[in-house]
Protein backbone atom coordinates (compact mmCIF):
# COMPACT_ATOMS: atom_id res chain seq x y z
CA UNK A 1 0.00 0.00 0.00
CA UNK A 2 1.25 3.46 -0.85
CA UNK A 3 1.79 5.97 1.90
CA UNK A 4 -0.86 8.64 2.43
CA UNK A 5 0.27 11.79 0.59
CA UNK A 6 0.76 14.49 3.22
CA UNK A 7 -0.25 18.07 2.59
CA UNK A 8 2.41 20.80 2.80
CA UNK A 9 -0.16 22.90 4.67
CA UNK A 10 -0.17 20.43 7.55
CA UNK A 11 -2.50 17.72 8.83
CA UNK A 12 -5.25 19.94 10.33
CA UNK A 13 -5.72 21.90 7.10
CA UNK A 14 -5.51 18.63 5.14
CA UNK A 15 -8.29 17.00 7.15
CA UNK A 16 -10.40 20.14 6.95
CA UNK A 17 -9.92 20.32 3.17
CA UNK A 18 -10.91 16.65 2.73
CA UNK A 19 -14.11 17.20 4.74
CA UNK A 20 -15.01 20.34 2.81
CA UNK A 21 -17.10 19.21 -0.13
CA UNK A 22 -19.28 16.13 -0.19
CA UNK A 23 -19.10 15.20 3.54
CA UNK A 24 -19.80 18.73 4.80
CA UNK A 25 -22.49 19.30 2.17
CA UNK A 26 -24.35 16.09 2.99
CA UNK A 27 -24.17 16.79 6.72
CA UNK A 28 -25.37 20.33 6.22
CA UNK A 29 -28.33 19.11 4.18
CA UNK A 30 -29.38 16.35 6.58
CA UNK A 31 -29.07 18.70 9.56
CA UNK A 32 -31.41 21.14 7.78
CA UNK A 33 -33.92 18.30 7.87
CA UNK A 34 -33.13 17.66 11.52
CA UNK A 35 -33.38 21.35 12.50
CA UNK A 36 -36.85 21.73 11.04
CA UNK A 37 -37.90 18.44 12.63
CA UNK A 38 -36.62 19.64 16.03
CA UNK A 39 -38.60 22.88 15.72
CA UNK A 40 -41.80 21.01 14.85
CA UNK A 41 -41.23 18.80 17.90
CA UNK A 42 -41.06 21.86 20.16
CA UNK A 43 -37.32 22.31 20.76
CA UNK A 44 -35.89 25.84 20.96
CA UNK A 45 -33.20 27.12 18.59
CA UNK A 46 -30.43 26.71 21.16
CA UNK A 47 -31.48 23.28 22.40
CA UNK A 48 -31.65 22.14 18.76
CA UNK A 49 -28.12 23.38 18.09
CA UNK A 50 -26.86 21.96 21.41
CA UNK A 51 -28.39 18.55 20.63
CA UNK A 52 -26.39 18.34 17.39
CA UNK A 53 -23.18 19.34 19.15
CA UNK A 54 -23.60 17.21 22.27
CA UNK A 55 -25.39 14.06 21.06
CA UNK A 56 -23.59 14.20 17.67
CA UNK A 57 -25.29 11.18 16.15
CA UNK A 58 -28.35 11.69 13.97
CA UNK A 59 -30.28 8.47 14.79
CA UNK A 60 -30.03 9.29 18.51
CA UNK A 61 -31.04 12.90 17.92
CA UNK A 62 -34.08 11.81 15.90
CA UNK A 63 -35.11 9.30 18.60
CA UNK A 64 -34.71 12.05 21.23
CA UNK A 65 -36.81 14.57 19.32
CA UNK A 66 -39.55 12.08 18.44
CA UNK A 67 -39.97 10.82 22.00
CA UNK A 68 -39.87 14.35 23.38
CA UNK A 69 -42.69 15.33 21.02
CA UNK A 70 -44.70 12.38 22.32
CA UNK A 71 -44.22 13.65 25.87
CA UNK A 72 -42.20 10.65 27.07
CA UNK A 73 -40.42 10.85 30.46
CA UNK A 74 -36.87 12.27 30.46
CA UNK A 75 -35.30 8.90 31.35
CA UNK A 76 -37.10 7.14 28.49
CA UNK A 77 -35.91 9.78 26.02
CA UNK A 78 -32.35 9.43 27.25
CA UNK A 79 -32.37 5.62 26.99
CA UNK A 80 -33.87 5.69 23.47
CA UNK A 81 -31.32 8.26 22.26
CA UNK A 82 -28.49 6.20 23.69
CA UNK A 83 -29.79 2.91 22.23
CA UNK A 84 -30.13 4.48 18.78
CA UNK A 85 -26.49 5.56 19.00
CA UNK A 86 -25.07 2.25 20.27
CA UNK A 87 -23.16 1.99 16.98
CA UNK A 88 -20.54 4.32 18.49
CA UNK A 89 -19.17 1.44 20.56
CA UNK A 90 -18.03 -0.73 17.60
CA UNK A 91 -17.11 2.42 15.65
CA UNK A 92 -14.78 3.78 18.33
CA UNK A 93 -13.47 0.28 19.09
CA UNK A 94 -12.51 -0.40 15.50
CA UNK A 95 -10.88 2.97 14.80
CA UNK A 96 -9.06 3.35 18.13
CA UNK A 97 -5.99 1.17 17.29
CA UNK A 98 -5.08 3.86 14.74
CA UNK A 99 -5.03 6.46 17.51
CA UNK A 100 -3.34 4.21 20.07
CA UNK A 101 -0.25 4.18 17.82
CA UNK A 102 -0.04 7.98 17.85
CA UNK A 103 2.18 10.03 20.19
CA UNK A 104 -0.97 11.83 21.48
CA UNK A 105 -1.68 11.28 25.18
CA UNK A 106 -4.42 8.73 25.83
CA UNK A 107 -6.64 11.25 27.61
CA UNK A 108 -7.13 12.97 24.26
CA UNK A 109 -8.70 9.84 22.82
CA UNK A 110 -11.75 10.53 24.96
CA UNK A 111 -12.07 13.84 23.12
CA UNK A 112 -11.54 12.11 19.77
CA UNK A 113 -14.39 9.74 20.68
CA UNK A 114 -16.81 12.62 21.30
CA UNK A 115 -16.16 14.04 17.82
CA UNK A 116 -16.34 10.65 16.09
CA UNK A 117 -19.10 10.38 13.50
CA UNK A 118 -19.72 8.52 10.25
CA UNK A 119 -17.74 10.79 7.91
CA UNK A 120 -14.45 11.09 9.81
CA UNK A 121 -14.77 7.43 10.85
CA UNK A 122 -15.05 6.24 7.25
CA UNK A 123 -12.14 8.52 6.27
CA UNK A 124 -9.92 7.21 9.09
CA UNK A 125 -10.79 3.56 8.42
CA UNK A 126 -9.94 4.07 4.73
CA UNK A 127 -6.87 6.34 4.88
CA UNK A 128 -5.72 6.15 8.53
CA UNK A 129 -3.64 2.95 8.19
CA UNK A 130 -1.55 4.56 5.42
CA UNK A 131 -0.96 7.75 7.46
CA UNK A 132 2.10 8.49 9.52
CA UNK A 133 0.81 7.95 13.11
CA UNK A 134 1.68 11.52 14.16
CA UNK A 135 -0.46 12.80 11.27
CA UNK A 136 -3.66 10.99 12.32
CA UNK A 137 -4.99 12.94 15.33
CA UNK A 138 -4.56 16.43 13.83
CA UNK A 139 -5.93 15.23 10.48
CA UNK A 140 -8.97 13.84 12.29
CA UNK A 141 -9.38 17.10 14.25
CA UNK A 142 -9.49 19.12 11.03
CA UNK A 143 -11.87 16.68 9.36
CA UNK A 144 -14.26 16.37 12.30
CA UNK A 145 -14.08 20.13 12.99
CA UNK A 146 -15.43 20.96 9.53
CA UNK A 147 -18.11 18.26 9.86
CA UNK A 148 -19.42 19.54 13.19
CA UNK A 149 -19.33 23.16 12.01
CA UNK A 150 -21.36 22.30 8.90
CA UNK A 151 -23.79 20.31 11.05
CA UNK A 152 -24.30 23.12 13.58
CA UNK A 153 -24.93 25.69 10.84
CA UNK A 154 -27.27 23.23 9.10
CA UNK A 155 -29.24 22.66 12.31
CA UNK A 156 -29.68 26.40 12.86
CA UNK A 157 -30.62 26.97 9.20
CA UNK A 158 -33.13 24.12 9.29
CA UNK A 159 -34.69 25.44 12.48
CA UNK A 160 -35.01 28.97 11.09
CA UNK A 161 -36.31 27.81 7.70
CA UNK A 162 -38.76 25.24 9.07
CA UNK A 163 -42.01 25.42 7.16
CA UNK A 164 -40.50 27.81 4.58
CA UNK A 165 -39.08 25.08 2.34
CA UNK A 166 -41.41 23.17 0.01
CA UNK A 167 -42.10 19.65 1.29
CA UNK A 168 -40.40 17.85 -1.59
CA UNK A 169 -37.23 19.92 -1.15
CA UNK A 170 -36.98 18.93 2.52
CA UNK A 171 -37.66 15.34 1.45
CA UNK A 172 -34.75 15.36 -1.00
CA UNK A 173 -32.43 16.99 1.55
CA UNK A 174 -33.21 14.25 4.07
CA UNK A 175 -32.77 11.55 1.39
CA UNK A 176 -29.25 12.81 0.65
CA UNK A 177 -27.98 11.28 3.90
CA UNK A 178 -28.77 7.56 3.29
CA UNK A 179 -27.97 8.00 -0.42
CA UNK A 180 -24.49 9.37 0.21
CA UNK A 181 -23.60 6.82 2.87
CA UNK A 182 -24.82 3.94 0.71
CA UNK A 183 -22.13 4.92 -1.80
CA UNK A 184 -19.51 5.41 0.93
CA UNK A 185 -20.21 1.91 2.24
CA UNK A 186 -20.48 0.01 -1.04
CA UNK A 187 -17.09 1.41 -2.03
CA UNK A 188 -15.28 -0.45 0.77
CA UNK A 189 -12.38 -2.48 -0.63
CA UNK A 190 -11.47 -4.88 2.18
CA UNK A 191 -13.09 -8.31 1.70
CA UNK A 192 -14.20 -8.73 5.33
CA UNK A 193 -15.71 -5.26 5.34
CA UNK A 194 -17.48 -5.86 2.00
CA UNK A 195 -19.01 -9.04 3.42
CA UNK A 196 -20.06 -7.17 6.56
CA UNK A 197 -21.68 -4.38 4.52
CA UNK A 198 -23.62 -6.85 2.35
CA UNK A 199 -24.76 -8.87 5.36
CA UNK A 200 -25.70 -5.66 7.17
CA UNK A 201 -27.77 -4.39 4.24
CA UNK A 202 -29.75 -7.64 4.24
CA UNK A 203 -30.07 -7.94 8.01
CA UNK A 204 -30.70 -4.29 8.96
CA UNK A 205 -34.28 -3.89 7.72
CA UNK A 206 -35.11 -7.51 8.59
CA UNK A 207 -34.01 -7.28 12.22
CA UNK A 208 -35.65 -3.85 12.50
CA UNK A 209 -38.97 -5.59 11.78
CA UNK A 210 -38.21 -8.15 14.48
CA UNK A 211 -37.36 -5.48 17.06
CA UNK A 212 -37.15 -1.72 16.44
CA UNK A 213 -35.16 -1.30 19.67
CA UNK A 214 -32.64 -4.13 19.34
CA UNK A 215 -32.61 -4.56 15.55
CA UNK A 216 -29.46 -2.55 15.00
CA UNK A 217 -27.47 -4.20 17.77
CA UNK A 218 -28.59 -7.62 16.51
CA UNK A 219 -27.53 -6.67 12.99
CA UNK A 220 -24.03 -5.82 14.18
CA UNK A 221 -23.73 -8.93 16.31
CA UNK A 222 -25.10 -11.43 13.78
CA UNK A 223 -24.17 -9.98 10.38
CA UNK A 224 -20.85 -8.54 11.55
CA UNK A 225 -19.66 -11.64 13.37
CA UNK A 226 -20.86 -13.86 10.50
CA UNK A 227 -18.97 -11.77 7.95
CA UNK A 228 -15.84 -11.90 10.10
CA UNK A 229 -15.85 -15.70 10.34
CA UNK A 230 -16.55 -16.19 6.63
CA UNK A 231 -13.69 -13.84 5.81
CA UNK A 232 -11.39 -15.69 8.24
CA UNK A 233 -12.33 -19.03 6.66
CA UNK A 234 -11.41 -17.67 3.22
CA UNK A 235 -8.13 -16.23 4.51
CA UNK A 236 -7.15 -19.53 6.10
CA UNK A 237 -8.00 -21.47 2.96
CA UNK A 238 -5.87 -19.07 0.89
CA UNK A 239 -2.84 -19.39 3.20
CA UNK B 1 -42.56 21.41 29.21
CA UNK B 2 -40.13 24.00 30.45
CA UNK B 3 -36.84 25.06 28.99
CA UNK B 4 -35.03 23.35 31.88
CA UNK B 5 -36.58 20.00 30.96
CA UNK B 6 -35.45 20.46 27.36
CA UNK B 7 -31.90 21.21 28.42
CA UNK B 8 -31.94 18.21 30.76
CA UNK B 9 -33.06 15.97 27.89
CA UNK B 10 -30.36 17.28 25.55
CA UNK B 11 -27.57 17.02 28.14
CA UNK B 12 -28.61 13.56 29.32
CA UNK B 13 -29.00 12.24 25.76
CA UNK B 14 -25.52 13.56 24.97
CA UNK B 15 -24.07 11.97 28.10
CA UNK B 16 -25.86 8.67 27.47
CA UNK B 17 -24.49 8.56 23.91
CA UNK B 18 -21.03 9.42 25.21
CA UNK B 19 -21.05 6.28 27.38
CA UNK B 20 -20.72 4.15 24.19
CA UNK B 21 -17.88 6.31 22.93
CA UNK B 22 -15.95 6.26 26.22
CA UNK B 23 -16.51 2.52 26.54
CA UNK B 24 -14.95 2.11 23.10
CA UNK B 25 -11.80 4.02 24.13
CA UNK B 26 -11.53 2.13 27.44
CA UNK B 27 -11.98 -1.35 25.92
CA UNK B 28 -9.68 -0.61 22.96
CA UNK B 29 -6.95 0.25 25.47
CA UNK B 30 -7.36 -3.08 27.28
CA UNK B 31 -7.59 -5.44 24.32
CA UNK B 32 -4.22 -6.57 22.97
CA UNK B 33 -3.81 -4.82 19.66
CA UNK B 34 -3.62 -8.05 17.63
CA UNK B 35 -5.28 -7.48 14.31
CA UNK B 36 -7.83 -10.34 14.61
CA UNK B 37 -9.87 -8.81 17.44
CA UNK B 38 -9.98 -5.48 15.75
CA UNK B 39 -10.92 -7.07 12.42
CA UNK B 40 -13.94 -8.48 14.23
CA UNK B 41 -14.80 -5.05 15.70
CA UNK B 42 -14.51 -3.49 12.24
CA UNK B 43 -16.84 -6.11 10.73
CA UNK B 44 -19.42 -5.45 13.47
CA UNK B 45 -19.18 -1.68 12.90
CA UNK B 46 -19.51 -1.98 9.12
CA UNK B 47 -22.48 -4.38 9.43
CA UNK B 48 -24.26 -2.12 11.93
CA UNK B 49 -23.76 1.01 9.86
CA UNK B 50 -24.75 -0.65 6.59
CA UNK B 51 -27.80 -2.07 8.37
CA UNK B 52 -28.69 1.38 9.68
CA UNK B 53 -28.45 2.97 6.24
CA UNK B 54 -30.40 0.14 4.58
CA UNK B 55 -33.08 0.57 7.22
CA UNK B 56 -33.22 4.33 6.50
CA UNK B 57 -33.81 3.55 2.81
CA UNK B 58 -36.23 0.61 3.18
CA UNK B 59 -38.05 1.44 6.43
CA UNK B 60 -37.48 5.16 7.07
CA UNK B 61 -38.89 7.14 9.96
CA UNK B 62 -40.09 10.73 9.83
CA UNK B 63 -40.53 12.68 6.62
CA UNK B 64 -38.85 10.09 4.33
CA UNK B 65 -41.67 7.65 5.13
CA UNK B 66 -43.91 9.92 3.04
CA UNK B 67 -42.11 8.90 -0.17
CA UNK B 68 -42.91 5.58 -1.90
CA UNK B 69 -40.43 2.74 -1.33
CA UNK B 70 -40.06 2.26 -5.09
CA UNK B 71 -38.77 5.84 -5.54
CA UNK B 72 -36.14 5.35 -2.87
CA UNK B 73 -35.00 2.00 -4.27
CA UNK B 74 -34.85 3.24 -7.87
CA UNK B 75 -32.83 6.32 -6.83
CA UNK B 76 -30.36 4.34 -4.70
CA UNK B 77 -30.05 1.57 -7.32
CA UNK B 78 -29.35 4.01 -10.15
CA UNK B 79 -26.93 5.94 -7.94
CA UNK B 80 -24.90 2.80 -7.12
CA UNK B 81 -24.88 1.70 -10.78
CA UNK B 82 -23.63 5.09 -12.02
CA UNK B 83 -21.11 5.28 -9.17
CA UNK B 84 -19.43 2.01 -10.21
CA UNK B 85 -19.84 2.61 -13.95
CA UNK B 86 -18.05 5.95 -13.56
CA UNK B 87 -15.09 4.37 -11.69
CA UNK B 88 -16.38 5.18 -8.20
CA UNK B 89 -17.23 8.81 -8.90
CA UNK B 90 -18.88 9.84 -5.62
CA UNK B 91 -20.22 13.31 -6.55
CA UNK B 92 -21.64 11.95 -9.82
CA UNK B 93 -23.29 9.00 -8.06
CA UNK B 94 -24.85 11.27 -5.42
CA UNK B 95 -26.00 13.80 -8.05
CA UNK B 96 -27.70 11.12 -10.17
CA UNK B 97 -29.41 9.52 -7.17
CA UNK B 98 -30.58 12.85 -5.79
CA UNK B 99 -31.84 14.10 -9.18
CA UNK B 100 -33.72 10.83 -9.73
CA UNK B 101 -35.35 11.01 -6.32
CA UNK B 102 -36.21 14.73 -6.64
CA UNK B 103 -37.68 14.18 -10.10
CA UNK B 104 -39.78 11.19 -9.04
CA UNK B 105 -41.14 12.87 -5.91
CA UNK B 106 -41.82 16.17 -7.68
CA UNK B 107 -43.64 14.52 -10.59
CA UNK B 108 -45.54 11.80 -8.76
CA UNK B 109 -45.00 12.45 -5.04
Amino acid sequence: MSLFAESPRGPVAHGAADATGMPALVLFASMIGYGSMAREAGLTLWTSIASTGLVWGLPGQIAMVELYALGAPVIAVMVAASAANARFLPMVLSVMPLFNETPTRRGWHYAVAQFMSLNPWAAMMRDGPRMNPAYRTPYFAGFAGVCITAALIGTAAGFLMAGALPRHVTLSLVFLNPLFFTLVFVSTRDRGQILAVLAGIAAGPLFHLVSADWGLILTGAVAGTGAYFIDRQIRRRDD
Amino acid sequence: MTDATLWAIVLLSGAATYIWRALGVAIAGKVSPDSETFRLFACIAYAMLAGLIARMVVLPEGILAESPLSFRLIAVGLSVAVFFAAKRNLPLGVAVGLATFALLTTLWG
